[in-house]
């Protein structure tokens, strides 16, 4: 089979899934429905395997194929058509995300086993890993469009899984909102491509835009700044990042894949899509590579102070995605996508793990009430502790790799770009930090009173359901999170996925080891020849150096945080004390919310009040009311004349007939 | 001679008019009516409209006439009071009036029939006889005269029930 | 006689008679008036047959009588049925109908 076929069973096998589960919701027991779902995505990846062989059998230069099943729309000048693009880049986004949503649903498969809505999950996860398969499979602007929108869809869907929770159906529309808002910007951004170059397939578009645009016109940037409206709208870079810790009202299974692994990296996906066009913008490139650097270094503060560890590991999230846009913004691309793929790993295994621990607190989301889990429950411990290292681009780790040859690049190109390899490695010391402030607190220490009823009786710690957020009791039926905590420890479905995970956080970073391997680069480079920038190459001592910097970076991280969390124990408090200011300011998340809220949401509130006090009431109303009133005045004017009297009735009469007559006369004579 | 006969009979019809709108008892005003009616007869002879003004005299003065009479004398006549409700009325009615006369007159005599101002043609003894009505009516306007016999039927049912609420009025007052 | 004296005749007489609807308030003789203006079409109308030299405008004009008839047939009804009902006699009272 062609390898454009596989690509279309990629994209088959989660849709089935998806619509199977959901038509026989009643009839399907749950086991069977999770199985259903997690075949459906290992089929899928199965599938993207075999796509990624046939790719490598053709040579290099020639490894891009569209392939369309028919017309979508074809009307007026427009020819749409349903087409997929497959190519290197597309292949490995497939296989990043059917691998890890492969894993994330064997984990969700013992995780959300007493959830009332589990076949609503199972068809939702699957519906939203076949809309970013969609999207990154798709050929042409409107195809990308339509998966955009769909990944938006089903994030909204499963933020608000609990939908009777207020707090996550409002963090449910929170995300939506803002993901429109940058729905907007990529629709106008396909609309100018199309003003400007006639189509919206891919190819075309990326041949003839070198010939029609030159460099830095004002058209081509503002088709690249509108992309990276929809970029950082959908990867929660600033300003429209404020959706992501509230997107952790989700399950944790959702957090792990939507807001770690996929849907958040669609933006770097674009970024990198589109590179052609960036490079003709190089401007935009530029903004967007600030961007990224600023949300790197404002989301790793506020993942510093706080106390919500799915909240920190979301804000966590948003600052390794910031070096993924720096990354394919300044040119590194194929070091973007590869700190994509281990990000992917280690930081769903985090969230996984993390999920782990709050079962074990039986629902508890506060690290300040977390200790000692090291000793209760030793799998989740060890996986957690991988991942962290990970992250914390721990030496010979996956995150090690992939994140110091995003700074090497920037070391590279020198001149202005030497900001981010400054800044980048400011970064990394936090995130080492910050990562190490959490396992610090977690895990070692007095078991606090959930992890010493584990580790004496064996038993989860229960007590009545409550909303994590707000504190307050809730029940356990549908729309609600089950009565029942799974722990990794009890669950081997969640084992397996863990340990999986596990083991590619420590050991995927081996494939791109500079001067010995570079499977991702290879395999990805000639996606990024046309570009210029693709040709600026660290060397290999560079490298080397750039990796020992950030070696040393690294531990120093972690010295500092064994230091503040295991030392010297008390040392944060008296820090909080005296720089109070400063950690209210990042507690308060730098006060986007607040911001946004007073620029943004109380305008259109006030605009909203005006129209229906002033414009509504006056001009509408007024309208209306005063047609009606003009119409009952002229009626009340007529109605004097209907006396009741015959006769003066018959004065009028008479008096008509008499001045028709006088007309008559006076006319005819 | 006909002159005298026509301005005898003009002044009777006038008088009756007057008589009706000016006289306050109705009753008298319905004797002024039989007056005026029979001046019109006369009139009517004197256009050679014989079949006419003996309907005129027999259906108008000898039945309907009575009619009133009849009438006037069941209802009484009350005499009305003096105030005048419609303000305008009483000063606007004989202005009014004035109007359409003088417009009317002047329609008349002023249009370009000039045989307004003959007597007519001659015309043969049998003119205004009932045959040549009776001939009339029954060929070129007999739908007329179906109509106005449906008409009549109309007004007899319309009278039947109009005199015959005397039953339910009695028991409910 | 010229037949414009007639005419001029029927004129006033319906003036005069327009003249008592207006003045008058006894119902009785607002018929008595309405008879009035319509014996001045009549005359009009056998003025003007004898002008013309035909017979059709005499035929009209029974026709008219009995359109007369009719209408008074029915007024004096109403009138008896009004005062059966006790109700004042007078245009001006009976004045339900208004906007």
């Amino acid at each position: 089979m062609s390898a454009t076929a596989w690509a279309w069973l990629v994209l088959l096998f989660p849709l089935l899934g998806s619509i199977a589960i959901a038509v026989g919701y009643r009839a399907i027991p749950a086991r069977v429905a999770g199985i259903v779902g997690t075949a459906a995505i290992g089929l899928a990846f199965a599938c993207g395997i075999a796509a990624l062989i046939s790719l490598l059998g053709d040579e290099p230069e020639a490894r891009h194929h569209a392939s369309s099943l028919w017309d979508y729309a074809s009307v007026a000048g427009l020819d749409i058509k349903l087409g997929i693009y497959l190519d290197p880049l597309s292949a490995f986004m497939v296989l990043v995300v059917t691998g890890v949503s492969t894993l994330i649903h064997l984990y969700s498969f013992g995780y959300m086993r007493s959830d009332e809505g589990y076949h609503r999950f199972f068809s939702y996860l699957n519906f939203f890993v076949f809309s970013m398969l969609l999207l990154v499979l798709a050929g042409n602007f409107v195809l990308l469009i339509v998966g955009w929108a769909f990944v938006g869809f089903a994030s909204y869907a499963l933020i608000s899984f609990w939908y009777r929770r207020t707090t996550a159906t409002r963090a449910g529309m929170k995300a939506f909102v803002i993901n429109v808002v940058g729905d907007i910007g990529l629709v106008l951004a396909a609309i100018l491509i199309f003003r400007e170059l006639g189509t919206f397939d891919f190819g075309p578009v990326f041949e003839q835009a070198p010939e029609v645009f030159s460099t830095n016109e004002w058209t081509i940037t503002a088709i690249c700044l509108l992309l990276l409206l929809g970029a950082f709208a959908k990867s929660a870079q600033l300003p429209l990042h404020t959706w992501l810790p509230d997107a952790m009202e989700g399950p944790t299974p959702v957090s792990s894949l939507i807001h770690a692994a996929t849907m958040v990296t669609a933006g770097v996906y674009l970024i990198a899509r589109t590179h052609v066009l960036f490079g003709l913008a190089p401007t935009a490139a530029d903004i967007a590579a600030f961007t990224g650097l600023a949300t790197l270094l404002v989301a790793a503060t506020i993942a510093l102070v706080m106390t919500d560890l799915k909240r920190a590991i979301a804000y966590s999230t948003m600052s390794q995605i910031g070096y993924m846009v720096v990354g394919v913004s300044i040119g590194a691309y194929s070091a973007g996508m590869f700190h994509l793929m281990t990000h992917a790993f280690f930081k769903a295994l985090l969230f996984m793990a993390a999920g782990s621990i709050i079962a074990a607190m039986a629902n508890e989301q506060n690290i300040d009430r977390m200790s000692g889990f090291g000793r209760a429950m030793r799998f989740t411990s060890i996986t957690i502790l991988c991942g962290g290292l990970a992250l914390a681009a721990f030496p010979f780790t996956s995150g090690f790799f992939s994140k110091d040859e995003i700074l090497a690049y920037a070391t590279a190109r020198g001149g202005m770009y030497l900001i981010f390899t400054v800044l980048g490695y400011l970064g990394a010391l936090l995130t080492a930090i910050y990562t190490f402030r959490l396992i610090f607190r977690i895990l070692p220490g007095r078991p606090c009173p959930e992890a010493q009823e584990l580790i004496d009786s064996g038993h989860l710690a229960h007590g009545p359901p409550r909303n994590p957020a707000s504190g307050e009791e809730e029940d356990t039926g549908v729309g609600f999170p089950g009565a029942e905590h799974h722990i990794a420890e009890r669950s081997a479905s969640m084992r397996i996925a863990m340990a999986v995970l596990a083991f590619g956080a420590l050991f995927v970073g081996l494939v791109q080891i500079p001067g010995v391997d570079a499977v991702v680069g290879d395999f990805l480079d000639p996606v990024f020849e046309g570009s210029a920038l693709s040709h600026v190459h660290p060397s290999v001592g560079a490298e080397w150096l750039g990796l020992a910097i950030g070696a040393a970076i690294s531990l120093a991280g972690i010295g500092i945080a064994y230091y503040l969390y295991v030392a010297r124990p008390e040392t944060p408090a008296a820090l909080q004390r005296r720089f109070s200011g400063l950690h209210t300011f990042l507690y308060n998340k730098w006060y986007f919310d607040e911001a946004i809220d007073l620029l943004v949401v109380r305008p259109a509130l006030a605009i909203g009040r005006f129209a229906n006090r002033t414009f509504e009431r006056l001009v509408v109303d007024g309208l209306i009311s005063g047609t009606e009133d003009v119409v009952g005045a002229g009626g009340r004017l007529v109605r004097v004349v209907q006396s009741g009297f015959v006769r003066s009735y018959a004065l009028l009469l008479i008096v008509g007939f008499a001045g028709l007559a006088l007309y008559f006369l006076l006319s005819s004579s | 001679m006909e002159a005298v006969l026509f301005f005898a009979a003009a002044l009777g019809a006038l008088s009756g008019a007057v008589g009706v709108v000016a006289l306050r008892n109705p009753f008298y005003g319905v004797l002024a009516l039989i007056v005026h009616l029979f001046s019109l007869a006369v009139l009517f002879l004197l256009l050679s409209a014989a079949f006419v003004a003996a309907a005129q005299v027999v259906v108008y003065a000898g039945a309907v006439m009575v009619l009133y009479v009849f009438v006037v004398a069941y209802v009484g006549g009350d005499t009305e009071s003096a105030w005048e409700p419609i303000p305008g009325q009483r000063f606007l009615a004989p202005l009014v009036g004035a109007a359409l006369f003088v417009e009317l007159s002047i329609a008349v005599l002023g249009s370009s029939l000039l045989a307004l101002g003959t007597e007519g043609p001659d015309v043969e003894p049998g003119f205004g006889d009932p045959a040549g009505i009776g001939k009339l009516l029954l060929e070129d306007f007999l739908l007329p005269f179906e109509a106005s016999s449906i008409l009549l039927l109309l007004a007899a049912v319309g009278a039947v029930v109009l005199a015959g609420r005397k039953g339910e009025e009695e028991s409910a007052s | 006689m010229n037949i414009e004296w007639y005419i001029v005749l029927s004129s006033l007489l319906f003036a005069v008679g327009a003249m008592g609807i207006l003045v008058r308030r006894s119902p009785v003789v607002i018929l008595l008036c309405l008879e009035l203006m319509l014996n001045a079409g009549n005359l009009a109308l056998v003025a003007f047959s004898r002008m013309v030299g035909n017979q059709e405008g005499q035929v009209f004009a029974i026709v008219v009588m009995v359109v007369a008839a009719c209408e008074v047939v029915i007024g004096l009804g109403l009138i008896v049925a009004i005062f059966r009902r006790k109700l004042p006699l007078d245009v001006d009272q009976l004045r339900e109908l208004r906007g």
